[in-house]
């Protein structure tokens, strides 16, 4: 065994006190779903975790009134001050069981532990925290004095971020006064029914926080329920287009935070080394199931060899298999479904010339992986160019200009992310003015912050999350 | 307003002016990328005052015509937001110079078209003159209001500015024409965008703006003006994939929930109806833009 | 300051990349043009190899790496032939308990205390070979530099000529910092040369960089490229008088420089980090910082080192916890 194979670190799963079966938690309680209850499987071995409850229509009516009634009677008539007092409690629990929550995200999504424990769970008792401290300062929101919550906010999340997208959802809608019932996805359900139990823990008052598990037609029953105020939703720029049709006419508010197909830039005087790292945490973060994912490198041409040989050599020391290994850089893929479409989108890119390339890397025969890949030789035009895979598949595309590099990373329906490598401020901030991207990382990328808001562009989505402006999307009026 | 063609319109023209000089009528055409033409479908929309007397034949654009709206508003759109917010913000005051050295043909126009008293249109023609006097002191301030330093947890400097979100087509409110149609076109101007618009009332105001803005230093395809018929544009315009967002702040008569459907096909942002002129709030200039965060790393290393 | 004009010493490898015309301005330009280095991405690409979880039997190879990849060091003005001896036994028994302990690559020295190094090594000395252990001298008017090169070129010959198999130099910082590059790589080639010893071969050459006053990193950069054009076989961090000594950012910098020179000239340079790696669990990061940054041909003394003097102590607490499954103390290892 050489150095570099470093000997198994897994991350011990004993932390975790998993019920073999999770119900709907509303209004303070767990109970049964009308539906036929499903399972969740751990993506690295196909294993099952537990199974969960699946919420029909009696259920979502249930969820919404539990929600409404706490609005009416708690949440609405509480002072700002005590509910930031109570999200400041959840934010302290969320520290305390913060490696159980990792462990349970990691086990639950396919993620490495290093992500989960290092970046996930810690911003997620950051949000927390963050939005905590609105609660009673919600006037300089920038909405006027005395802005008003909406009221019942339902949400929908997705599978890649399952713990850390609750957070963004949850931490705002309450902190502003509203009350929430919230969906996660289908494959990854564990930590809410774990933050569940942050929410008894904290004493939160009955049916603020309703949690209900379920496939895609529990979320369309709930964005749909005629007495949901607002709706936020994370997840494909398909399923959000048919939501805001769903809402085109009501009185709903709506937020939605889409896909992506992020360009990367890297000019012939960046930080070469540190470009690098960048584009690999850019495009395998989250083996690329990111919706803000670097996906496109777009590199100088006089540096590509150059970016490539490093790059490549790079990618050989990525790690991949087991999440809960320490050691572990690069997870598994969240579903078969999902591997199977970005199987289906790199065979499409490799059919119109690109040029497939892995490292050496032997892929674990259970579960669900897809090695990291780059792909060369691409077009603007090219279905991988274009397309969001949601997968560890970098495309690259060369440019010569900086006005080329703009017009090829704007050449896209989406606009949520962006990245910019060169050492040269005065471009950085001209070029970081022109990309039609709600993010722009400049020598850096895929850093998040609840002071940071976050959103896209076009088909990307509307609304901003972190920040003020984050809080302003569970907001109105203002005098 | 489209009625019967009367027998009298000479005389009647003749009537209004008691002066024996034969006055010279304008054509009311399209502005379009800064030139003022005729509707490709070669249609008109003949506009008569209260009484029935006929006062012009506006141009009544087409989908065609909105397709080159669009089309002459994305070519504008960088460059204007591209302009410094110093020079957006004389622009618009250069507006409201020019609007009020021109405020009797609008009250003379107002009054044919709204059966407005004199002093009644006069007050709508202040009002619209003082709205674009509020937007054109907005543009150099609206990003300090809708934009902020972030303190995010690391060595970063990170900042979120509003930006235009781009190509906005709006369908101005139907009463008091030339203050709502203020009301919606300053607020995307502010910030960088470029307006397409299907103006309410008989179109006359707004056609007559249209010269205001074409002499007033603004861009050719800024601001783009179809008079018409907003149920028959505004599908159109709603479902063009490459308009950013929809302003439908006078769409309430119309079927607005299949063009807020149609507007999610691209995702476009959208403004639901209001009752009236859209309110004088930064929030409304603020809706027609993306906050932009920007990150770098910050270090003396 | 240079005159652009005068010629710099003649450094084949300088020669051979910058070409014919090796002015103060091609080399400028030369350094100049190397890539910049954002310092957070650094600093989080350093940041990320102390995240790596090195268990078992991973560690007990790292361990053991460790140690025969220390320098074991005193450099004191209090230094006497009794406390060179005593760091010599040290260095021969690590650990009395073990026998099957590695030895350090080398023990690291004033010039004046060669002779006595060598002398207490006896037949463990290297003398050049490849077994056994090297003695290294520090040179150069060490550790501020600041004497005439004629008074550091005599202290470079009279430790080579007492037996160093290695010289650590130092560079001329103040020069660096006023921008005459070719002051600096003037020195290293002399002082290169001043290794010769009579045979014809050469004690090998390591350039301390004193990073901490160098202080950015494209400085450090630079300074490592200088160095290795010039003819250094390897870049060594720091004095360990100066803070901040070596650090894992400017450790994997340096790691970084050596894998694109060998990337360009196919040539191996070794990195030396010194000062302030006191303990097992800093000097794994390091090692996992060579292994995923220049591969795992560099885990070995030719090409890295540690420059220590208490780490080697801590590393063996280690070794005996992973030996007996218990926690060691201070007193179950010997000071030199």
């Amino acid at each position: 065994m050489t150095f570099l194979d470093y000997a198994p670190a897994p991350e011990s799963t004993s932390i975790l006190d998993l019920r073999q079966e999770y119900g709907l938690f509303i209004g303070g309680e767990w109970r049964p779903g009308g539906g036929t209850s499903f399972a969740s499987v751990s993506p690295s071995t196909e294993r099952q975790i537990a199974t969960f409850a699946s919420a029909d229509e009696g259920d979502v009516d249930a969820a919404v009134a539990a929600a409404r009634t706490a609005y009416r009677q708690t949440w609405g008539p509480m002072s700002g001050r005590d509910r930031g007092k109570y999200l400041f409690r959840i934010a302290r629990i969320l520290q305390e069981r913060a490696r159980e929550l990792a462990v349970a995200e990691s086990l639950d999504n396919g993620k490495p532990i290093k992500e989960t424990r290092d970046a996930d769970i810690p911003l997620v008792a950051q949000w927390f925290f963050h939005c905590a401290g609105w609660a009673d300062k919600l006037d300089w929101v920038g909405l006027g004095a005395d802005p008003q919550p909406h009221g019942v906010a339902a949400q929908v999340i997705p599978w890649n971020f399952p713990l850390l997208m609750l957070s963004w959802k949850v931490a705002p809608a309450l902190a502003a006064g509203n009350t929430v019932v919230l969906k996660p996805a289908e494959t990854t359900p564990l930590t809410a029914m774990l933050f569940a139990e942050i929410c008894e823990q904290a004493g939160l008052p009955a049916g603020v926080v309703n949690l209900i598990t379920g496939a895609g037609e529990t979320g369309a029953a709930l964005v749909r329920h005629p007495d949901v105020d607002k709706v936020a939703f994370t997840g494909s720029t398909a399923v959000g287009r048919e939501i805001a049709k769903a809402l085109a006419g009501t009185e709903k508010k709506l937020t939605l935070e889409l896909g992506g197909k992020g360009a990367n830039i890297v000019f012939d005087d960046a930080p070469l080394d540190q470009a690098i790292e960048g584009i690999v945490n850019g495009i395998f973060f989250n083996q690329g199931q990111v919706c803000c994912a670097g996906s496109r490198l777009l590199v100088q041409e006089s540096i590509h060899d150059a970016v490539m040989d490093r790059l490549k050599e790079r990618m050989s020391t990525l790690r991949l298999g087991d999440p809960l290994d320490k050691n572990t850089d690069v997870g598994a893929i969240n579903s078969t479904e999902q591997l199977e479409r970005i199987t289906r989108l790199v065979d499409a890119g490799i059919a119109e010339g690109g040029e497939a390339w892995s490292p050496a890397c032997e892929l674990p025969k259970e579960g669900y992986w897809f090695a990291p890949t780059v792909v060369t030789g691409v077009e603007a035009s090219s279905t991988i160019a274009r397309e969001e895979i949601f997968g560890p598949v970098l495309s690259v595309l060369t440019f010569r200009t900086p006005d080329e590099a703009i017009a090829k990373a704007n050449n896209t329906p989406y606009g949520l992310s962006a990245g910019i490598w060169s050492d040269k401020g005065s471009r950085v901030l001209a070029v970081a003015d022109k990309l039609r991207a709600g993010v722009v990382w400049t020598n850096t990328f895929n850093k998040f912050d609840p002071a940071s808001p976050f959103g896209g562009y076009k088909e990307s989505g509307y609304g901003r999350e972190g920040g003020r402006q984050g809080m302003q999307a569970y907001l109105k009026g203002g005098n | 307003m489209a009625t019967a063609k009367t027998a009298t319109t000479t005389a009647s023209r003749a009537a209004a002016k008691p002066s024996t000089r034969l006055d010279v009528p304008k054509t009311y055409k399209l502005f379009i990328g800064g030139a003022f033409p005729r509707s490709e479908s070669g249609r008109v929309t003949e506009v008569t005052d209260a009484r029935g007397r006929f006062v012009a034949n506006v141009a009544k654009a087409s989908r065609k015509d909105a397709r080159e709206a669009v089309r002459a508003a994305r070519k504008a759109q960088p460059g204007w937001a591209g302009a410094t917010a110093y020079n957006r913000g004389q622009v618009l005051y250069r507006v409201a110079e020019v609007l009020e050295g021109r405020k009797a043909q609008f009250v003379d126009e107002l009054q044919k078209t709204e059966g407005l008293t004199a002093a009644r249109a006069a007050k709508q023609v202040e009002a619209a003159i003082d709205l674009w006097v509020w937007h054109a002191g907005w543009t150099d301030k609206i990003a300090q209001i809708g934009g902020n330093a972030n303190p995010v947890a690391g060595p970063y400097f990170n900042l979120s500015v509003p930006e235009p979100t781009g190509v906005v087509a709006i369908v101005a409110p139907q009463a008091q024409s030339l203050l709502g149609l203020t009301s919606v076109v300053a607020p995307a101007l502010v910030t960088g965008n470029t307006v397409v618009v299907v103006p309410g009332g008989a179109g006359l105001s707004a056609i007559s703006l249209g010269e205001v803005l074409a002499t007033s230093d603004l861009p050719g395809g800024v601001v783009n003006i179809l008079p018409g018929d907003a149920a028959e544009l505004a599908p159109w315009l709603a479902g063009h994939a490459d308009v950013n967002a929809l302003d439908l702040t006078g769409a309430g008569e119309l079927d607005w929930v299949e063009l807020e459907q149609l507007a999610a096909d691209t995702l476009k942002r959208v403004i639901r109806p209001v009752a009236g002129p859209a309110p004088e709030t930064p929030q409304r200039i603020l809706a027609l833009t993306e906050t932009k965060t920007v990150w770098h790393t910050k270090s003396r290393l | 300051m240079t005159t652009p004009s005068q010629a710099l010493a003649p450094a084949q490898r300088a020669v051979q990349l910058l070409g014919g015309d090796l002015s103060e301005v091609a080399l400028r330009q030369h350094l100049e043009g190397l890539p910049t280095v954002d310092a957070v991405g650094l600093e989080a690409r350093a940041a990320s190899f102390g995240t790596r979880s090195i268990k078992t039997t991973s560690k007990a190879a790292a361990l053991d790496t460790a140690i025969r990849m220390i320098d074991l060091t005193t450099l004191q003005g209090a230094d006497t032939r009794g406390k060179v001896r005593s760091l010599v036994a040290k260095a021969l028994v690590p650990d009395a308990s073990d026998p099957s302990t590695p030895r350090p690559a080398a023990v690291c020295v004033y010039g004046d205390m060669v002779g006595n190094a060598v002398e207490a090594l006896g037949s463990a000395w290297s003398a050049g070979k490849d077994d056994g252990i090297n003695v290294a001298a520090v040179a150069t008017a060490f550790p501020a530099g600041r004497a005439s090169i004629a008074v550091k070129l005599q202290d470079t010959r009279d430790a080579v000529a007492a037996g160093a198999d290695e010289i650590d130099m130092v560079i001329d910082r103040g020069a660096f910092l006023e921008g005459n590059y070719g002051k600096v790589f003037d020195e290293i080639v002399q002082t290169k040369e001043a290794c010769r010893r009579d045979d014809g071969t050469f004690a090998h050459l390591k350039v301390i960089l004193e990073t901490g006053e160098l202080v950015t990193y494209d400085n450090v950069r630079r300074a490592s490229w200088l160095s290795i054009l010039a003819g250094g076989d390897f870049i060594k961090t720091s004095t360990g008088k100066v803070q901040p000594a070596a650090t894992l950012p400017v450790t994997t910098l340096m790691l970084q420089v050596v894998r694109d020179w060998e990337r360009l000239t196919g040539e191996r340079i070794g990195v030396k980090p010194a000062g302030g790696i006191s303990t097992s669990k800093d000097a794994i990061k390091y090692l996992v910082a060579v292994a995923e940054t220049c591969g795992e041909a560099w885990l070995d003394p030719h090409l890295f080192r540690f420059g220590a003097s208490s780490l080697l102590n801590d590393v063996l607490l280690q070794r005996q916890k992973l030996t007996t499954g218990r926690y060691s103390g201070p007193d179950y290892v010997t000071i030199d």
